[in-house]
């Protein structure tokens, strides 16, 4: 091989130059997000919980906020009866940011550390209408 | 269906002979196939051309009566209507025609009924304002050209938009005879915040690049409350289960004389003039 010597410095180089996002953050990791959960409604509530459980909702929401979508506005359906048989009203404004009316200290905690920018936003807003 | 190459060709061939457009070919292909998917979106939504009767085999079939000749007594509530659903549903006011959107706006006799219009018309006509909304037709042209199915019509008759879907391609805008469609060329929060309007929370805005329209308030027909136009000038907009021979909305069609817009058009409006 000709000129080896340049051809590992450079390749060391790159490799060092490629993989500096990773050397410059290493023990630096983002502590994870902490949504609160201290509105008004959700403070006067006597159980706190949301229309499923805690676990199902917080990797399963973005499906069930699809599918609740489409059985209101497409079927005309707007009653979701959930796990516990408790009837709730779907609605994006009048239900779920009845109780989480913080969307800033809420949902845009974990979409921001995750990256994710959902299109709910461009059309819905919260009663603090943050976006707006 | 099973069909070989050889017998495709045939009628491929056949088709351009005779020179059948898509649609026939397709029918011929396909029997029923194009009907179908012509349907609507919701099981027992949909309606075929053929059935007898208006609205027959539909249970709920909503409709308003707009009473011209009290809302000639009254103008000023046109704008107090208009105000009412434009608050409602967030509609946003541009100010300026390019970039209108509307949901329910004025116009004259003669820009409502242009087929009708004649030249030597009675003065106090000429001079009558016409509240304009979507029509919810009974065979919605809008709902047939959409490509993704992003304006349907319920079972109930509604013409609903559904702006998750909307791509924006404004054929409906192309379809529809009463225009009674907007498009947002900007996004409409840019108005909203310029007026510096108080929104109202319960009901969200649209965003760039989708088209929008009166949806007869469905969001409050669900939850079992009126249209908001027909609460706020409840003698002005008579609103109604059309299927129904003793609701409201019949009682007044009976009773007085009524037109509807372009109705030789074919699209069967469900808003009646009272006249
Ligand atoms: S008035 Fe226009 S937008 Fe409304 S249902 Fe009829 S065709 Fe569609
Ligand atoms: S603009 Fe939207 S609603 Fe209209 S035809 Fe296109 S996708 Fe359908």
């Amino acid at each position: 091989m000709y000129d080896a010597g340049k051809v590992i410095i450079g390749l060391v180089i790159f490799f060092c130059f490629f993989t500096f996002a990773f050397w410059y953050n290493m023990g630096k990791a983002a502590p994870a997000p902490k949504p609160k959960l201290d509105t008004p409604v959700i403070k006067k509530m006597v159980k706190k919980q949301c229309i499923e459980g805690t676990h199902f909702m917080r990797t399963t929401h973005m499906q069930l906020l699809n599918h609740l979508r489409d059985q209101a506005l497409r079927q005309g359906n707007r009653w979701y009866t959930n796990k516990r048989g408790e009837k709730v009203w779907i609605s994006l404004q009048n239900t779920c940011l009845k109780c989480h009316s913080n969307k800033k200290e809420f949902c845009d905690k974990c979409h921001n550390y995750v990256g994710v920018d959902p299109y709910c936003w461009d059309c819905h807003f919260d009663p603090n209408r943050s976006k707006l | 269906m099973s069909m070989d190459r050889r017998k495709f060709l045939k009628i491929a061939g056949l088709s351009a002979l005779v020179g059948l457009g898509g649609s026939e070919a397709f029918e011929l292909l396909q029997p029923g196939a194009l009907e179908a998917s012509e349907g609507h979106e919701v099981e027992g939504g949909a309606k075929k051309a053929h059935e007898e009767g208006p609205y027959a085999g539909d249970k709920i079939r909503w409709g308003i009566a707009i009473d011209i000749i009290k809302l000639g007594e009254n103008p000023a509530m046109a704008k107090k209507i208009i105000t009412t659903c434009h608050y409602e549903h967030n509609v946003p006011n541009w100010g300026n025609p390019k970039d209108e959107v509307k949901w329910i706006w004025e116009d004259d006799y003669e820009h409502s009924f242009p087929d009708s219009y004649n030249d030597l018309m009675a003065e106090k006509v000429e001079g009558m304002p016409f509240l304009l909304l979507c029509n919810h037709c009974d065979r919605p042209p809008c709902v047939r050209v959409c490509p993704t199915k992003a304006t349907f019509r319920r079972p109930d008759g509604v013409v609903a938009m559904d702006y998750h879907r909307c791509i924006g391609c404004r054929f409906c805008m192309a379809a529809c005879p009463y225009g009674s469609r907007s498009f947002n060329w900007l996004d409409p929060r840019i108005a909203l915040k310029r007026e510096g309007r108080k929104l109202n929370p319960r009901f969200p805005t649209r965003m760039r690049g989708v088209v929008e329209k009166c949806n007869l308030c469905v969001e409050r027909l669900d939850a079992g409350k009126l249209p908001a136009c027909v609460e706020v000038a409840p003698d002005i907009m008579i609103f109604g289960n059309l299927v129904d021979a003793d609701s409201p909305v019949r009682k007044v069609l009976r009773e007085r004389v009524s037109m509807r817009r372009k109705i030789q058009l074919g699209s069967k409006p469900s808003v009646f003039y009272l006249v």
